[in-house]
């Protein structure tokens, strides 16, 4: 809920900013106050996040024996397309940013739509796997691993879904005319939020997905 | 502070509207800078900063019932005062009413009120998202007390171990009241940090190098970092505790292999730098308070810097200290005893820079310098009970008993809290443009200091006797009686001094009124920049924008040196001080929308206990609160454009037309 | 009062803030990093498949751990600007990751995870 008033901030910050403000030379050290805001709640979501898959990685080696575990249900090859669609993101989010800072704004707007959908697309991804996986067993309360694995993921997914909110809502401010090439600096902004969650990902795929799993210890 | 104009305001566009009194329908924003109803809108960081100081005074009164309830039952051997269920809610909030309640928005009050103004700023960074914080911490101090009324408070003690906590051992709703409400008031500390941060780094006077700030700004900031970094961890923790208890997850739930150290770890490396948390703000206090009243600079500077620095970095290494007898093993046993020895450094290092800050010095012993010197000396006593926890055979026979309760309300009571109590005599004049009473002060000080005293010193006797915390009573045979009785005897002692701090509050000001007196901008000859405007400080803070050449620059500019080299006074304050008469000045508007949307998130945790249901009034409030934020107008139009480069720059030079920092008006 | 809010804070401003918009690399710039994060990806993807997977436990961590780091670096130095922007952001960020890695690497030791203790 955090990240929500921050992001609402940077909302704000698109539909008042003033131009010859978006650059931040008032500021004391020259650093647009927007930016650095963002950057200093990213710092703080690398402790958010570095619980979350601590608690995962501990918890995936205490999964009492005889326990439904990571290797009974991943789907590695089906991760991994959904890998490959938030990668993808981060290159069409930044590509939406160099548009609008060159004021082409027909790509901008193509941009921009491209990333929501693949985030959607990667959240209907999640959706259908956490269903998968439910059906095969693995419910939120199994076991230890069920718990950590959802909610690591579950959080992840719930950060992506507010940068879909983000994007859309960039979106429809330029469609109103309110946010143009000399306010980029709030697409920037939205950018470093959504690449951030995806190197999360980068995290989590490896660290979840693809690190050898454990033949059920303890 | 709306200035109004007559000539049509400039769009970037460049067009020209004519002045609309309702140009976005409900979406204005308010205009009412006086008055009851504007302090609900404000996004003034001092009013916000008043705010947090009589929301923590409030609750500090009902930790402080607390802590009396809890010592009158256990003034008597075998007593019945309270029952078990109850003793257990009444410890437990006391410990989280006095560290979340209490401490950490008082520090806020000091943060919000004067970090802007040392650094010569015009308000904070992010004024929406400051006031934000405050209604999101009260909305949860009222979130969790409300728990009181709706099946109990919480009652797992303020560290609250799994699996201690999980629905089968806490069957009530206190412990969801201790998660959710704990996590809204994380929210708060979190936006307000992120605010913080940027207002230091970024809103400085020309002039302000990092170097220059002043020792409560930079202690502040090193806070606002730690709570930057250990928010996030708390967050995670109090989640995994809400998604057990309400959602059946497994995480504290050991048949399934679940880790109940696994708290233990995520709450400490928390609870640890939160100890820092609590403390800094009341050394950065102290290190205005003590070079004011020895007239002299601070000792030191780099080393006073440094040292908090220090602390702030070491403070993320120690944090099992607090889980000695948890089987962590010798080796990490012997690790954090190790580091925990070496915090006690930088500790001792800014001891002995106040004490040579004092010495030489002309002092002067009025009530704010008392409360100074009494933080040294009771937190010199927590520090040393603190290296005896150290130890780690030492601390495996004094864990959980009143030797810990001695030890770390020597460091809360007599470090933290002093430490506000000096902050409040020293800036009440610039806050409300009175001082308070001294009679009373000195009053105020001893009735605390000997209260606390005789209160805790006897606790540390109880402790290695063997008294366990958090027992609700004990046998006549365990001989603890007497020493009990001290200090029971003792808390009353601390309540009249609490006592005589609120009539000196009433005191003073019916003295104001009756009979004002003349005491200018700087009444105590104090060195830093809030002190170079009027008290109480102006709405726009500065006249004009402060330029800063020193460390203590406003003292520098009060005195010189004459040709023999001694120090000569070159200006009186009267002379020098803004006198707040610009009222050119463009501030933010009031907004409606940080009350809306940080209300919406105590129904969220009724939702989240009683029923989902709830969670459509809070989804339309929050909806309502996010988008009517994002929405409306960045500032009134009737207000005047301050920082308008698109018309005014004809104009623009003689008058002191200034925007508050920068993109703080943008923004907000 | 433009004249006052000049940069005056050289311990804090490394001044590439003048620079800041210059320095961004093209379009096709950014297309070949996302084309070398792909192929990282597809590496690691690989390494899941049979015929790697016989591989001692020790070089999987180790290739997959080094492709990992390098993925983030990438992403962080050239989506997130962090190569180009000013130092403030890139102290910020790593201070976070650095003081993740380090508290939550203690607290596995504390649990014994890597084998002494």
């Amino acid at each position: 809920m955090t990240e929500t008033a921050v992001a609402s901030e940077a909302a704000a910050a698109t539909d008042h900013g003033h131009a010859h403000q978006s650059s931040g030379h008032d500021t004391s050290t020259g650093i647009s106050n927007n930016k650095l805001m963002m950057w200093v709640f990213l710092g703080s979501e690398c402790l958010l996040f570095g619980a979350l898959i601590s608690t995962y990685m501990l918890y995936k080696e205490r999964l009492p024996d005889g326990e439904l575990g990571p290797s009974d249900v991943f789907d590695i090859p089906f991760t991994s397309l959904s890998s490959f669609v938030l990668l993808l993101s981060s290159l069409t989010m930044v590509l939406a940013l160099s548009a609008i800072s060159r004021g082409d704004y027909r790509n901008f707007r193509i941009w921009t739509l491209t990333t929501a959908t693949l985030g959607a697309i990667f959240i209907a991804g999640q959706i259908y796997e956490f269903t998968v996986f439910y059906e095969e067993g693995l419910g939120y309360t199994t076991n230890i691993f069920g718990s950590s694995f959802y909610t690591l993921t579950g959080f992840h997914g719930v950060h992506v879904s507010f940068g879909i909110i983000m994007l859309l809502a960039i979106y429809i401010m330029h469609r109103q005319g309110r946010l143009n090439q000399d306010k980029a600096e709030t697409v920037e902004i939205v950018g470093l939020y959504w690449h951030f969650v995806d190197i999360v990902w980068i995290l989590i795929f490896t660290v979840v997905y693809l690190f050898p799993q454990p033949e059920s210890v303890l | 502070m709306a200035i109004t104009e007559d000539r049509p305001l400039a769009l970037e566009s460049g067009e020209v509207v004519t002045k609309n009194n309702r140009p976005l329908g409900a979406l204005t924003r308010p205009q009412s800078d006086v008055g009851w109803a504007s302090w609900f809108t404000t996004v003034d960081h001092k009013k916000i900063g008043i705010m947090y100081g009589v929301g923590s005074l409030f609750f500090f009164l009902f930790g402080g019932v607390e802590a009396l309830l809890i010592r009158i039952q256990l003034s008597q051997p075998g007593n019945s005062f309270l029952s078990e269920s109850l003793y257990n809610q009444v410890f437990t909030m006391h410990g989280v009413t006095m560290v979340f309640l209490v401490i950490m928005p008082m520090a806020a009050a000091f943060a919000n009120y004067l970090l802007p103004l040392q650094v010569g700023a015009r308000d904070v960074a992010f004024p929406r998202l400051n006031a934000f914080s405050f209604w999101c911490w009260l909305a949860g101090a009222i979130f969790l007390n409300t728990s009181w009324f709706l099946g109990g408070a919480p009652d797992g003690g303020w560290f609250a171990y799994a699996p201690n906590t999980s629905a089968t051992f806490a069957p009530g709703n206190g412990m969801d009241f201790y998660a959710i409400g704990l996590q809204i008031a994380g929210i708060a500390s979190l936006v307000s940090a992120i605010n913080l941060i940027v207002t230091v780094l970024n809103m400085r006077a020309p002039g302000m190098t990092l170097l220059k700030m002043p020792i409560f700004t930079w202690m502040m900031l090193v806070v606002q970092f730690l709570l930057l970094f250990a928010v996030p961890v708390i967050t995670i923790a109090l989640f995994l505790l809400t998604f057990d208890r309400s959602f059946d997850a497994n995480f504290f739930n050991v048949a399934e292999g679940g880790s109940p150290l696994l708290w233990q770890h995520l709450f400490w490396i928390f609870g640890h730098p939160e100890v820092y948390i609590l403390i800094l703000p009341a050394f950065g206090i102290i290190s205005e308070v003590i070079p004011t009243f020895s007239r002299k600079p601070i000792f030191g500077y780099p080393f006073m810097v440094g040292s908090g620095i220090a602390i702030g970095f070491m403070g993320w290494g120690v944090w099992a200290h607090h889980m000695f007898v948890s089987g962590l093993g010798p080796i990490s046993v012997a690790a954090f005893s190790l580091s925990t020895m070496f915090i006690a450094v930088p500790t001792g290092v800014k001891i002995l820079n106040w004490l040579a800050t004092m010495w030489g010095g002309r002092l002067r012993f009025n009530t704010s310098m008392l409360f100074a010197v009494g933080v040294i000396t009771m937190f010199t006593i927590g520090g040393l009970s603190g290296v005896t926890h150290a130890v780690a055979p030492s601390d495996t026979q004094q864990t959980d008993t009143y030797y810990i309760v001695a030890h770390f309300h020597y460091v809360i009571f007599g470090g933290a809290l002093l430490g506000m109590f000096s902050g409040f005599y020293f800036w009440w004049p610039k806050v409300f443009g009175h001082k308070l009473n001294e009679k009373w002060g000195k009053i105020n000080f001893w009735t605390m200091l000997i209260g606390f005293n005789v209160t805790f010193g006897p606790m540390h006797v109880l402790g290695l006797q063997g008294m366990a915390r958090r027992h609700h009573s004990y046998a006549e045979a365990d001989g603890f009686t007497v020493w009990n009785q001290v200090v029971s005897l003792g808390s009353f002692v601390i309540a009249i001094g609490v006592l005589a701090f609120l009539i000196n509050v009433v005191v003073s000001r019916r003295e104001a009124k009756r009979n004002p007196v003349e005491m200018g901008p700087d009444p105590w000859d104090a060195r830093s920049l809030e002190w170079s405007t009027a008290s109480p400080t102006p709405v726009h803070n500065f006249d004009k924008d402060p330029v800063v050449q020193y460390q203590d620059d406003w003292w520098h500019r009060k005195w010189g040196t004459n040709d023999e080299g001694t120090i000569v006074r070159i200006a009186h304050p009267e002379d020098i001080a803004d006198d707040g008469s610009n009222t050119n000045v463009h501030l933010p508007s009031p907004s409606y929308w940080p009350l809306v949307l940080s209300f919406s998130l105590p129904i969220i945790g009724y939702a989240i206990i009683f029923s989902l249901w709830l969670l459509i009034p809070a989804g339309i409030m929050f909806l309502a609160g996010f988008v009517g934020w994002a929405l409306e107008p960045a500032d009134d139009p009737e207000a005047a454009h301050g920082h308008d480069d698109h018309d005014d720059h004809g104009d623009n030079h003689d008058a002191a037309t200034v925007s508050v920092g920068a993109e703080g008006a943008s923004v907000d | 009062m433009t004249d006052l809010a000049v940069n005056h804070d050289s311990d804090l401003h490394d001044g590439s803030h003048d620079d800041e918009h210059h320095d961004h690399p093209s379009d096709w710039f950014y297309i070949k990093i996302a084309l070398i994060l792909a192929f990282f990806t597809l590496i690691e993807v690989g390494t899941y498949f049979e015929s790697v997977h016989n591989a001692p436990e020790w070089a999987m961590y180790a290739v997959l751990t080094f492709l990992m780091v390098v993925k983030f670096v990438m992403v962080g130095a050239y989506f997130m600007h962090l190569k180009y922007d000013t130092v403030m952001f890139r102290r910020v960020f790593i201070a976070g990751i650095v003081l993740a890695i380090v508290v939550y690497v203690i607290m596995f030791l504390a649990y014994n995870r890597f084998g002494f203790a």
